[in-house]
């Protein structure tokens, strides 16, 4: 389900004095299977963009058009498009209301109208996938909760409706280590082992460094650059120009490199670096050795 | 959705009215309400009229902002008129037809009690348009202080009436955000009847009530750890001061309402 945007452009508060243009003639296309990384400052439209996608907000101006059709179309039924293409929004432990976590997850499901068996069913799928048990957790309240369990009771309650598109608006901020690389290797799991299209707002490039198979730059509502992360990582001063950083790793072999190391200029994963390293030092013993 | 909503009326421009001391022009709008219910004659009310065009000339507010106040108000204003214009009674007829007669007293009778109504909205709407709901807030507090006395919470209410409006919008933003976010998760706002639509919101309303409670303790906490121990002995980053254009106003204020009252004497 190939999702096109076309020349999207969005204005918050038209026809006043507080008019912002948040998204300024944004194209790009998103194909099957991809992780799609959005990077951008603070404000540079990331969360407008994303709501688009699903047509909660709707362009001032452009197109979406989702497997050929467009998105904000008379016709379009947009309730069911949402349960094809799922949102998690930023924060989105405070969109929790019901009794037990159970019921919060089913929620999505019950207003999909499925049968009674197949909620449940889903429910145990989902909260797998979060890798929370259902027998400890699934009566609680999700009040008693901690944060980064609601965040995950969240995301379990729009996983439940098994969208093909999956949108992540921040999943890691404001979550310790431990939890962020929990809620990390959940959608790196469900990328690669359910197949779920990916998009993902962040604003940690190790992150994205780790997961992204292409990376999108947003910045003052426009896109900046699109390309893979090598492509986009080995442009630091493009990255630096507009707020951004590089992964660790990068900015390591970088510094590596002004002092004389024979690096190649565009390595961004820790793990390439620490092969690289060893061979380079490894070779260095050799020749000391000699 | 939610969005564009301000609120109040308060048009954020600089003039000489805006920088009135807010207890000034909230005692002035009360005397101006009294003086409206003073004016007996047309010359009354031609120096009521010209008094709030010099009002609002100063104010550098548009006339639109200051005619919008009227708006919800059209059904009365057009009643008030009509029932006058039909059942005063009268000499002069103009127009009588089938069970209507309308004469000349009763035209101007009725022009007159609609022509108040407008006096007494356009009055307060200049009050609203030009202080901010909080600078009212702290006039209100500061006038009503005296009553302390008798043990009145002026500065409490006063507190609750700031924090509340400083939350509005923030509230509707969180609504908005939520109200998306259970979309997404296939909420249904819009379709089904009454019962259906009122089941609807409960998805809305948990989290919102749930996030007022978050911030109202966050915000307690926040204020007790900034030392806030109610009004007792509290001072004021924003001393409200009556310059020499609050003094100018009280006079042409009390210019007014002593004209007024002669008119009353001698008309
Ligand atoms: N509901 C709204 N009403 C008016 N303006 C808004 C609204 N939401 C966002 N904006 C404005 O639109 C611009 C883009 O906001 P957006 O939330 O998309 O940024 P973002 O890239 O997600 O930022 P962050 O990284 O902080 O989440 C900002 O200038 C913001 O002030
Ligand atoms: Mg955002």
């Amino acid at each position: 389900m190939p999702i096109e945007v076309k020349n999207l452009t969005h204005c918050y508060s038209e026809g006043n004095a507080l008019k912002t243009v948040a998204l300024n003639d944004v194209s790009f296309t998103v194909e099957d299977g991809e992780f799609l990384g959005i990077i951008g400052h603070t404000g540079s439209g990331k969360s407008t963009l994303v709501q688009h996608l699903n047509g909660l907000l709707k362009p001032s101006s452009g197109q979406i058009l989702i497997d050929g059709e467009d998105l904000n179309a008379e016709k379009t039924d947009r309730r069911a498009l949402r349960q094809r293409i799922g949102l998690v929004f930023q924060y989105p432990e405070y969109q929790l209301f019901e009794e037990t976590v159970e019921k919060d997850i089913a929620f999505g499901p019950k207003s999909m109208k499925l049968p009674e068996a197949e909620i449940e069913e889903r429910v145990s799928w989902a909260l797998e996938c979060v890798h929370l048990d259902r027998e400890t957790v699934g009566k609680k309240s999700p009040f008693e909760l901690s944060g980064g369990q609601m965040r995950r009771v969240a995301i379990a309650g729009v996983l439940a409706m098994k969208p093909s598109v999956l949108i992540l608006d921040e999943p890691s901020a404001g979550l310790d280590p431990m939890g962020r690389d929990a809620i990390l290797t959940m959608v790196e799991e469900l990328h690669a082992r359910d197949h779920i299209t990916i998009l993902m707002v962040s604003h940690s490039m190790d992150d994205m460094a780790r997961l992204a198979t292409r990376l999108l730059v947003m910045s003052e509502g426009k896109i900046a650059a699109v390309g893979t992360p090598r492509e986009i990582f080995s442009q630091p001063e493009l990255l630096s120009s507009i707020g951004l950083d590089v992964p660790e790793a990068a900015r390591l072999c970088a510094r590596l490199r002004q002092e004389g190391y024979d690096l190649p200029a565009d390595l961004y994963r820790p793990e390439e670096l620490k092969e690289h390293l060893l061979r380079l030092f490894g070779e260095r013993k050799e020749g000391a050795g000699c | 959705m939610l969005s564009n909503i301000t609120l109040g009326q308060y048009y954020p421009v600089d003039s000489r009215v805006h920088r009135l001391d807010p207890r000034t022009k909230l005692i002035l709008s009360i005397v101006f309400i009294v003086a409206v219910f003073l004016a007996k004659t047309w010359v009354g009310y031609g120096l009521l009229f010209a008094f709030i065009v010099l009002a609002a000339r100063l104010s550098n507010v548009p006339l639109k902002m200051l005619f919008r106040g009227l708006k919800p108000l059209k059904w009365i204003l057009i009643i008030t008129f009509l029932l006058n214009l039909f059942f005063t009674p009268g000499d002069t007829v103009w127009v009588s037809f089938w069970v209507i007669r309308i004469t000349k007293e009763a035209f101007f009778q009725a022009l007159f009690y609609s022509l108040r109504l407008v006096f007494l909205v356009i009055g307060t709407s200049l009050l609203t348009l030009t202080t901010s709901p909080v600078a009212l807030a702290d006039a209100m507090e500061i006038l009503l202080s005296p009553l302390k006395v008798i043990h009145f919470p002026a500065h409490e209410l006063a507190m609750m009436m700031t924090i509340a409006l400083r939350f509005v919008p923030t509230l509707l933003e969180e609504a908005d955000k939520i109200m998306k976010a259970q979309m997404a998760r296939g909420a249904d706002f819009e379709s089904g009847n009454l019962i259906t639509r009122a089941k609807a919101m409960v998805p809305l309303l948990v989290p919102l009530f749930v996030s007022a409670f978050r911030r109202a303790s966050d915000l307690a906490m926040a204020m007790e750890s900034r030392c806030y121990h109610g009004g007792e002995g509290r001072t004021r980053l924003r001393v409200l001061k009556f310059t020499r254009n609050d003094g100018i106003a009280c006079l042409v204020v009390a210019a007014l309402v002593a004209l007024l009252i002669l008119e009353g004497i001698l008309l």
